[in-house]
């Protein structure tokens, strides 16, 4: 359990960052916290020729409100945003699901945007971002540009992320002021991957569930209010639509049972955080 | 054991282990790992086998057992190579560069299955895979079923599992030429016994293996016990090195191929009066040890053959014993040695009998106890129950557990529809083996012919220094029990001194201290025989020195007193000497000794209780010296939704004789419930149908955390073993025993279950509570899997008429083109390709050999593919049909379905992301081979090279 030979750049600027980026391709991998990278790397099952250290860059380090949005440096940490005041008004989904990610210890090294770059299926914060329509904020040496949440995630930590793109930031629209949020997740232990997790929004006109861990990447969609009695035909075609598969965990039939009755269960706790 | 010192210029081992579960080694190629700058000594199974002798085996069967596989790997992680280096990182690379060509052989993996006679062989001596086939017959079993009003039986499939204790195994080892000895510092736990299977190993006189253990353990719970094999493995690779070599075992080795309990399949019966009284039990154990039978293996069978009618008083018992090989990792002491899988199979009868009967399951535990009256009791089977007032310590329970408000707690939540059960168990907890039980293994004329073995010889001694302080050592390895703590109290009680004035010292030496075959800590013996013994030595030095001031104080010997770091005379405290005094007189004036008196410098006590002798012609053994008690009820919620278990309350009350120390009793209580807790509710090491190994990592192999373990409420009732010098029993495992079940029969009571499996999977429950699922809506097809792990179907359009596509499919430049990582692909004959893929999914990328092959060609509408992949981090079989049909003129639509397997490293450590792996690969070849014949709609993205980049290929 010791990793293959790499070479580590420390980078100070994000133009050093993508320098090296653009330099070194496929060869390179972004640091960003490290708790599914290094893993991998002491295992051998990640062999990069280069890590670059994107944590000195103080420009990434930025959290900010923007155009009723929550802006995300890629250099902010899991355990950082879960201590920032008034998040659980700005961004309810996000501070209900942040306490799933992994533990204590793995958020306060791990990063919002290393999540999402790492693509996990499972992943808490990939799902958060998708049920909220977030943004993910590609930058290269050649450019920037924005990618809408459901368009970044592609299959099985897989991304439409360049190789020589990095993230800077992700955006998530802050709660609408009519609108309600819930999230629930079942594993085997608290902070294991999940087995099924359901976030919900619901507003006056509309209700959307986005599910994660059974799938190959989170998937949202619009569904009936949960007053509507199509809701359980909806949720039942969801629930198929994800192609859920058995593991060592929990059964294909398992993950459809969560979908139906988690996600019918976030949708009204979600309808009743509004009212 | 990570940061012990080692000597200068020691070296670094990593070992290449085996991918397959079952597979002959066709070829080793390790000139490149050679040849690396750094690397010592690469040593292949040939190379150590030329050194070594095979580890003895317990059994009387034609089957050898080594550290290392020379011509064929039995189970993932078996190791195949040993890399000596500079430094760990380099052996580790080097272990990149061997080469190892396997022809994979079909594997066994169930214990039942293995006795099947079409079943693969592990073992071509033993021709089949049962290695020990032992039938006992105690009172008439037979009768009693004939004269019982009712047979009750179960059929247990009990898991594997293990301790996972924090620190794996370590060894440094070190090889002296010119005295042919070996010197090895390892985290080895004990029995010694194992102390001359190693030096026969190594084909070295026992005083040529000095064998050392560190004085502080970062856990063991029995696993430490196999660190042996590695134990030979690196001295060999020292010796061939020329230097000291140092091995720390990883997480990823020690979860595929430390040690692990055995699994076991049983049917057990029950002879039944009516009102649930037992009178006779019929056991059919199939033990499996896996792929070897590792000494003390199959101790694991017989640790509790004496008890094997628990707390209960069944005259009449018929057990077959049967081991079992498989395509597991080999197993070995764990924390309850055989008590799990016994009294999971014995507490699920007794619930059982209880359902059938209707009758109320604790009545059906009351009737059937061992009384007081009869103790010390001898059981069918020969075990004499030392000391115990079973029903007195379960009403004690019932009353101080709050099992009333507990009835009331389960009659509320049912009535609101909440799903709750109580579960029951009563256990005999065996301590201080007898190190003659697994003699039981062999016929009484096998045992006549080997000779006797019977007790459990432990040892201490205590040392005065010239300024009379005293230092106690004894031989044990710690691993949590308190030897500092507890020890210091028994010698400082008898010798009138504090606690802390008594030093102990906690490591072993083989070439200094007294030692035997018993000695180590296992078996629970550090309270009954460790902590017995020292005081033993105390009481013996303290003797001496009771003569020594009595003459000196001008008193009676009887009269002189130890106290407060004085020794005085009875009744007159100012008669008084400094104990430092009296304890370095044998120093400084032996000449004022009493006569008769050589020293009263060093006193080592042996001792070994006269119970246990070795199993008599009728196979009775009395295979543990201590038989606590313990009675445990809990009660448990099952979540309607997500079949979740939740313990409300646990409650366990123990008998473990005289409490030595609380707080270290209560350690190792709520130590052991937590093991028993992971057995019950998450752990197993799981393996796939074909052997692959499915639990590599601490993300798969889920061991309960501080947020999954309830705190028992622990209770005690106290009766002194008379066996023992302190009248403490062993304490330890019992958990481990007792839990399982418990929480499986409450979970039981909760659901209405006849059988339940460990762990108690989530997914189980609920399928049981909510019943089949509804068919899917619109009558899709529901994905099934065709026997192999990972399966799935897609379609890709292609801009470019059939007969291109199926040219190309057929074209080795299109492979070459559509798999960019691939190199040097080549056309071995019409049908058949190879060549060298580099692939990646997310940031795992591995190289790996491939070879493709068409067959079923249906020119041009149909073929298909199958083929394999071998690299680094693992290996995969597939096969996959292609379908090609018109979608007009320029237009074809590629179907695909497939099946396929991946083994080895990847599957062990990321099972959880192999089949979306595999999905996105085979999707994204397919989107690649339309892009390839002509721009196709499939790839989103639409450019080849974007998807080459999303694919990870490189060239």
């Amino acid at each position: 359990m010791k990793p293959a030979p790499f070479d580590y750049l420390r980078a100070e600027t994000l133009e050093e960052a993508l320098e090296a980026l653009h330099q070194a391709g496929t060869e390179a991998r972004v640091l960003a916290g490290g708790q599914s990278l290094l893993p991998m790397l002491n295992m051998r099952l990640a062999r990069p020729a280069l890590l670059v250290d994107i944590m000195p860059i103080a420009a990434l380090r930025e959290v900010a409100d923007a155009a009723g949005a929550l802006r995300i440096g890629a250099g902010i940490r899991q355990a950082a945003l879960q201590a920032r005041p008034g998040l659980a008004r700005q961004q309810p989904l996000l501070a209900a699901a942040l306490p799933w990610v992994g533990h204590a210890q793995t958020r306060s090294r791990g990063t919002l945007c290393g999540s999402v770059a790492h693509a996990d299926p499972s992943a808490e914060i990939p799902l958060v971002l998708v049920a909220m329509g977030g943004h993910v904020h590609l930058r290269s040496r050649r450019g920037a540009r924005r990618v809408a949440a459901e368009e970044f995630f592609t299959g099985m930590m897989a991304t439409t992320r360049a190789e020589e793109e990095m993230i800077e930031a992700i955006t998530l629209p802050h709660a609408a002021p009519d609108s309600g949020h819930a999230f629930r997740e079942v594993g085997r232990r608290h902070g294991d991957f999940a087995i099924t997790a359901c976030a919900a929004v619901v507003d006056a006109r509309s209700a959307r569930l986005a599910v994660g861990g059974v799938a190959d990447r989170p998937v949202a969609r619009a569904l009936p209010l949960p007053s509507d009695p199509a809701l359980e035909d909806a949720l039942e075609q969801f629930a198929w639509s994800l192609e859920a598969r058995d593991d060592l965990h929990a059964t294909a039939a398992y993950r459809r049972h969560l979908v139906r009755r988690l996600g019918r269960a976030v949708l009204e706790e979600a309808a009743a955080c509004r009212a | 054991m990570d940061d012990c010192g080692t000597p200068p210029g020691t070296l670094h081992a990593a070992i290449l282990r085996s991918p397959h579960a079952h597979a002959l080694i066709e070829r080793v190629e390790v000139e490149r790992a050679r040849a690396l700058p750094g690397v010592a000594a690469v040593l292949t199974g040939a190379d150590i086998q030329a050194l070594t002798s095979s580890l003895v085996v317990g059994v009387k069967a034609p089957m050898e057992c080594w550290p290392i596989a020379a011509d064929r790997v039995r189970y993932v992680g078996e190791p195949v190579a040993v890399v000596v280096a500079r430094d760990r990182y380099l052996a580790e690379d080097a272990l990149d560069l061997i080469e190892i060509r396997y022809a994979p052989l079909p594997a066994v993996v169930a214990p039942r299955a293995a006795l099947e006679p079409d079943a693969p062989v592990l073992h071509a001596g033993l021709q089949g895979n049962l290695a020990s086939d032992r039938s006992f017959r105690y009172g008439d079993p037979e009768a009693a079923f004939a004269a019982a009003p009712h047979r009750i039986a179960v059929e247990i499939d009990y898991p594997r599992n293990a301790c996972t204790p924090i620190e794996t195994y370590g060894v440094v080892a070190e090889y002296e030429p010119g005295a042919d000895a070996y010197d090895v510092l390892a985290n080895f736990q004990g029995p010694f016994s194992i102390h001359a299977v190693i030096a026969r190993a190594l084909r070295v006189p026992g005083n040529r293996l000095r064998l050392r253990t560190p004085p502080d353990s970062g856990g063991s719970f029995g696993v430490k016990q196999g660190v042996f094999p590695y134990i030979v493995l690196i001295a060999a690779a020292a010796r061939v090195a020329g230097r000291p070599v140092k091995w720390i075992e990883d997480r990823l080795e020690h979860l595929a191929a430390s040690s692990v309990a055995t699994n076991r399949a049983t049917r057990l019966a029950a002879a039944v009066e009516a009102d649930g009284r037992i009178t006779a039990l019929d056991w059919d154990q199939i033990e499996d040890c896996g792929a070897h039978l590792r000494a003390p293996e199959p101790a694991t069978l017989y640790r509790m053959h004496g008890n094997m009618t628990g707390a209960y008083t069944v005259r009449h018992v018929a057990i077959r014993n049967r081991v079992v090989l498989t395509n597991k990792a080999p197993t070995g002491l764990n924390r309850g040695f055989g008590g799990p899988q016994v009294y999971f199979a014995l507490e699920r009868l007794v619930q059982r009998i209880a359902l059938e009967l209707r009758l109320d399951p604790l009545e059906v535990l009351r009737r059937n106890l061992v009384p007081a009256s009869a103790m010390p009791y001898r059981t069918a089977s020969g075990a004499l129950l030392d000391s115990g007032d079973y029903r007195a310590a379960l009403e004690a329970a019932l009353a101080g557990g709050g099992h009333a408000e507990l009835l009331a707690r389960r009659d509320a939540a049912r009535a609101e529809g909440r799903l709750y059960g109580i579960g029951y168990t009563a256990v005999v907890e065996p301590s201080v083996s007898n190190m003659g039980y697994i003699s039981a293994v062999l016929t009484p004329a096998e045992r006549q012919r080997a000779g006797p073995k019977n007790g459990a010889q432990a040892t201490a001694t205590i040392n005065l220094d010239p300024v009379g302080s005293a230092t106690v050592h004894v031989a044990s390895t710690p691993q949590g029990q308190g030897h500092r703590t507890v020890l210091a109290q028994v010698v400082a009680d008898e010798l009138g001194l504090h606690p802390q004035d008594v030093r102990v010292v906690t490591e072993m030496d083989t070439a200094k201290d007294a030692w035997s075959i018993a000695s180590g800590n296992y078996a629970s013996r550090f309270a009954p025989a460790v902590a017995g013994v020292t005081k033993l030595a105390a009481e013996r030095l303290r003797g001496r020195l009771a003569r020594i001031a009595a003459s000196q104080l001008n008193v009676a010997t009887e009269d002189v007193v130890f106290a407060g770091g004085r020794i005085f005379a009875r009744g007159n405290p100012d008669n008084a000497l400094p104990f430092a005094r009296v304890a370095s007189a044998s120093h400084w004036a032996p000449g004022t000794l009493p006569a008769d008196m050589d020293q009263a410098v060093r006193e080592t006590a042996y001792w070994t209780p006269p119970e246990l002798t070795a199993p008599d012609e009728a196979d009775a053994v009395n295979s543990s010296l201590c038989h606590g008690f313990i009675f445990d009820f809990c009660g448990v919620e099952v979540d309607r939704t997500t079949g979740q278990v939740r313990i409300d309350r646990y409650v366990t009350m123990h008998d473990c004789g005289r409490v030595l120390h609380p707080g270290m009793v209560a350690g190792q209580v709520t130590g052991g419930f937590a093991h028993a807790l992971g057995a019950a509710l998450f752990e197993e090491h799981s393996y796939g149908a074909d052997g692959s190994f499915a639990t590599g990592t601490f993300a798969d192999y889920l061991v309960p955390t501080a947020m999954e373990v309830p705190e028992p409420v622990t209770l005690h009732h106290e009766t002194p073993s008379p066996f023992t010098p302190l009248g403490a029993k062993g304490v330890g495992e019992g958990n481990c025993m007792s839990t399982p079940v418990c929480i499986a029969n409450a979970v039981a009571d909760a659901l209405g279950l006849k059988d339940v499996t460990l762990p108690l999977l989530p997914a189980r429950l609920a399928a049981h509570i909510h019943g089949p699922e509804a068919a899917r809506p619109g009558g899709g097809a529901v994905p099934v899997a065709g026997g192999r792990q990972l399966f799935g179907e897609g379609s890709a359009m292609v801009a470019a008429p059939r007969e291109r596509v199926w040219a190309m499919l057929l074209d080795p430049t299109t492979l070459a083109a559509v798999v960019p990582g691939a190199h040097d692909v080549q056309r071995v004959s019409e049908t058949e390709f190879r060549a060298e893929v580099t692939l990646g999914v997310g940031p795992v990328k591995g190289r790996y050999r491939v070879a493709l092959t068409l067959s079923d060609l249906d020119a041009p509408q149909a073929v298909t593919l199958s083929g394999g992949a071998e690299g680094a981090l693992g290996f995969g079989r597939g096969t996959g049909r292609v379908t090609l049909a018109e979608d007009g003129p320029e237009r074809t639509r590629i179907g695909y379905r497939y099946e396929a397997e991946i083994g080895g490293k990847v599957a062990s450590i990321a099972g959880r992301l192999l089949d979306g792996a595999a999905r996105l690969v085979i999707r994204q070849f397919f989107a690649a081979l339309a892009a390839h014949a002509g721009g196709g709609s499939a790839p989103r993205e639409g450019i080849f090279a974007r998807l080459l980049r999303l694919l990870g290929w490189r060239r």
